[in-house]
């Protein structure tokens, strides 16, 4: 975390929900105090192609983009994704794939893997739990909101008790 | 941005660039502000229309735009126009002689770049449309910065009586970070005094507005030198670098402890502070994207200094690459391993591509979702220029191969700018068939309604423009209605009117699967049937792939059941249920 700011790399493909995960955790970093950046881009990349959100938050955040080779969680929504832009990993960052693949062992609704690898996501970073279940509920108001808690939660225990 | 309720915490909002802009345009007193949808622009007008005090529009294309807008200023009303860089080609004539005017109300212009061409048919650089219009140029480098500058904005263009650019790029206009908002200040209207001399750009008062210009632009060129939106940061003096823009964010990331010039207000040119800072420092560095703007105005003050080498003019810049711009080496070309986009699965353009294809004709294609065609596998368009050369280009291809040839056309980008070209059509005897893929939406920019949708950008109802009776009255000899799922039909009237010697519009309209998301039985698969040939995969449909079997295996949450792939099998794999 050089300059005190993390760095997360959101990938998918259009339509899994890369843009709102990051967008979840860009809240959840401003409700924690932090100054936030998130970066995206829209128009041709939802048509199925490549979807990148670069996330970083600390004290003061300069550029929107994470630099290749600085970023601290790889967090992939497609495999093939995740192969593409693990290069960008810092020397110590860490790709978060295993939990994706944890998501799809276990089964349960395809519609919230990305929550899961969400609270394990979440439980690797310095924002207080409290603050994720405010951006949660934020993002989803009453729409599955119940279920996105509760599958964000068994994410977390994954790596935190 | 369809959801209406604005979230808000503490007064502290997760803003991107175009959100933050138009936050800032409400907070600043905007009455009017108008737009063509365009990435990454289109968010400035999704954002500014939730607002009752602000009359916003989806206008008809960027000219029409520039000019509603620029007409609600001189009327006395604090107005915007916005678009993304190619929009502003459109809006050139208006623009280039709004400058010899002035404004009475202020008017602000913005144009969001798209360096890396993310969504773009180019990467021109916008700074060049300032200097040569030779209007102020603002650019902010991040969304809170382009919020705190619209205030600024408007002043100026008031002050100074002048449309001010203010020049977003893509890693602007879609980053999103905290934003403070405020109240909004309530501006009184100015009203209109007419002034022949000011508003009628007759040659001899277009004369004496020219000198206007070059005077104002004199009193501006004191003004960059005190504004608050170019500063200097002292650090370590060993390295000194001039730059604007997101550049300057990459540049503060990597070189952390040099020493800045950021410029926000960057046209005209600030050039005594470029002077005063080059002497504090050992090294100038100037740091920018795209074209050589500040770098040949470094130079022609004869100031020594590094900059990009000229391979990184070419695409954006990351901040990975702030090293090489330092060195001044050349920018290392690594192959794109990104997805491509594809169209959605049921698509309409995908049923009509299908016939194109089988039909082997020659496509002039246009700017839109149905621009995807061009990719393989489906490979059904062989033009895409700029908007409404659907229409255009085919004439000039029609005239000079003679035959087997269509042009086709969205119906948001018909309206924007195909009717003038159909106009041309007829009344130059062009002959054959120009077909228009009317799927009821704006698609590649996210569904934004235009006149023939009937649909205001409010969501209020309006006149619907009739696209087939607007053919009709540019004098069209046949007009046909189709679905885009009939391929029989379609491929009928393709052969019949492609060579006739009348010209022909072919209306395809069915909705996108954006917005009408209803789905059918999807597609049967007899697996007895297949031969593992793939042909079906030729439809380009990502709903349909080949299994570690050679099978073909179709997705069941993808496939909507257009049933466009069916004929794509010769041995009956693919069944309508």
């Amino acid at each position: 975390m050089k300059n005190n700011t993390t760095n997360i790399l959101f990938c998918g493909t259009g339509g899994q929900g890369v843009l709102k995960a990051a967008e979840v955790t860009g809240w959840a970093a401003i409700f924690a105090g932090f100054h936030a950046k998130k970066s995206e881009v829209h128009g041709m990349a939802q048509r199925g192609g490549s979807v990148e959100s670069h996330v970083r938050f600390g004290k003061e955040v300069f550029s929107p983009l994470i630099p290749k080779g600085e970023v601290n969680f790889l967090v992939a929504f497609h495999s093939g994704e995740e192969e593409r832009l693990k290069t960008f990993l810092a020397p110590d960052g860490k790709s978060l794939l295993e939990f994706l693949l944890l998501a799809h062992k276990k089964g349960g609704d395809p519609r919230y893997w990305n929550t899961y690898v969400l609270g394990a996501l979440a439980a690797h970073l310095s924002i207080p739990q409290e603050c994720w279940i405010e951006a949660l509920e934020h993002e989803f108001k009453t729409k599955n909101l119940a279920d996105n808690k509760r599958v964000f939660l068994e994410g977390w225990k994954e790596v935190k008790l | 941005m369809k959801n209406t309720e604005l979230p808000v915490s503490n007064n502290i909002r997760f803003l991107s660039g175009d959100e933050a802009l138009a936050q800032g345009a409400y907070e600043a007193g905007l009455v009017f502000a108008a737009a063509y949808p365009g990435t990454p622009s289109t968010e400035i007008l999704e954002y500014l229309s939730r607002f009752p005090e602000i009359d916003s529009q989806w206008s008809v294309n960027e000219k029409v735009a520039y000019e509603v807008a620029y007409g609600a200023a001189i009327a006395g009303n604090r107005s915007l126009y916005a678009s993304k860089h190619v929009g502003i080609n459109v809006a050139m004539d208006p623009l280039m002689t709004s400058a010899y005017i002035g404004v009475n109300a202020g008017f602000i212009f913005i144009s969001a770049d798209d360096p890396g061409l993310h969504s773009s048919q180019n990467e021109q650089d916008n700074r060049l449309v300032a200097r040569f219009a030779k209007v102020p140029l603002l650019e902010p480098a991040s969304p809170a910065e382009a919020k705190m500058y619209i205030p600024y904005a408007f002043n100026l263009s008031e002050k100074f009586d002048t449309p001010v650019m203010i020049r977003l790029t893509t890693r602007i206009a879609h980053t999103k970070e905290n934003v403070q908002i405020g109240e909004r200040v309530n501006v009184l209207p100015r009203g209109f005094k007419p002034d022949f001399t000011k508003y009628v750009m007759v040659p001899k008062n277009a004369y004496g507005r020219h000198i206007e210009l070059e005077k104002r632009l004199l009193r501006l060129k004191e003004e960059v030198e005190i504004t608050p939106l170019n500063r200097i940061e002292m650090n370590d003096p060993s390295l000194g670098i001039i730059t604007s823009s997101v550049s300057y964010l990459y540049a503060r990331e990597i070189f952390s402890n040099a020493s800045f010039l950021k410029l926000g207000f960057s046209y005209p040119f600030p050039e005594n502070l470029i002077k005063k800072f080059s002497s504090q420092v050992k090294e100038v560095l100037v740091i920018e994207e795209l074209e050589p703007m500040l770098e040949e105005e470094v130079a022609r003050l004869g100031i020594a200094h590094r900059a990009k080498h000229p391979s990184f003019r070419v695409g954006e810049l990351r901040p990975e690459d702030m090293l090489a711009v330092k060195e001044g080496t050349e920018r290392v070309m690594e192959a794109s391993t990104t997805r491509k986009p594809v169209m959605c699965p049921g698509c309409p353009h995908r049923g009509v591509y299908s016939v194109l294809k089988k039909l082997k004709l020659t496509v002039t294609g246009d700017i839109g979702c149905y621009t995807l065609g061009a990719l393989p596998p489906l490979s059904a368009i062989q033009t895409c220029l700029c908007m409404g050369t659907g229409v255009t280009m085919f004439e000039g291809f029609k005239k000079t191969l003679g035959k087997d040839v269509v042009g086709v056309i969205g119906d948001s980008t018909f309206v924007h700018s195909g009717i003038t070209g159909l106009v041309n059509a007829v009344y130059n005897h062009t002959k054959g068939l120009i077909i228009i893929l009317d799927n009821s939406t704006t698609a590649m920019t996210g569904t934004q309604p235009h006149p023939a949708t009937g649909v205001t950008i409010k969501g209020v109802p309006t006149k619907q423009l009739v696209i087939e009776d607007i053919c009709r009255a540019c004098g069209a000899d046949h007009v046909d209605i189709v679905s885009a799922y009939d391929a029989k039909k379609l491929e009928d009237i393709i052969k019949e009117r492609v060579n006739s010697e009348s010209l022909s519009v072919l209306i395809v309209r069915t909705p996108c699967k954006l917005i009408d998301r209803s789905k059918q039985s999807k597609v049967q698969f007899e697996p007895g049937h297949c031969k593992k040939c793939g042909a079906c995969l030729n439809a380009g449909c990502p709903a349909l792939s080949k299994s570690d079997d050679g099978l073909i295996k179709i997705d069941p949450g993808l496939c909507v059941g257009c049933y466009v792939c069916v004929p794509y099998c010769k041995f009956d794999a693919l069944k309508k249920p």
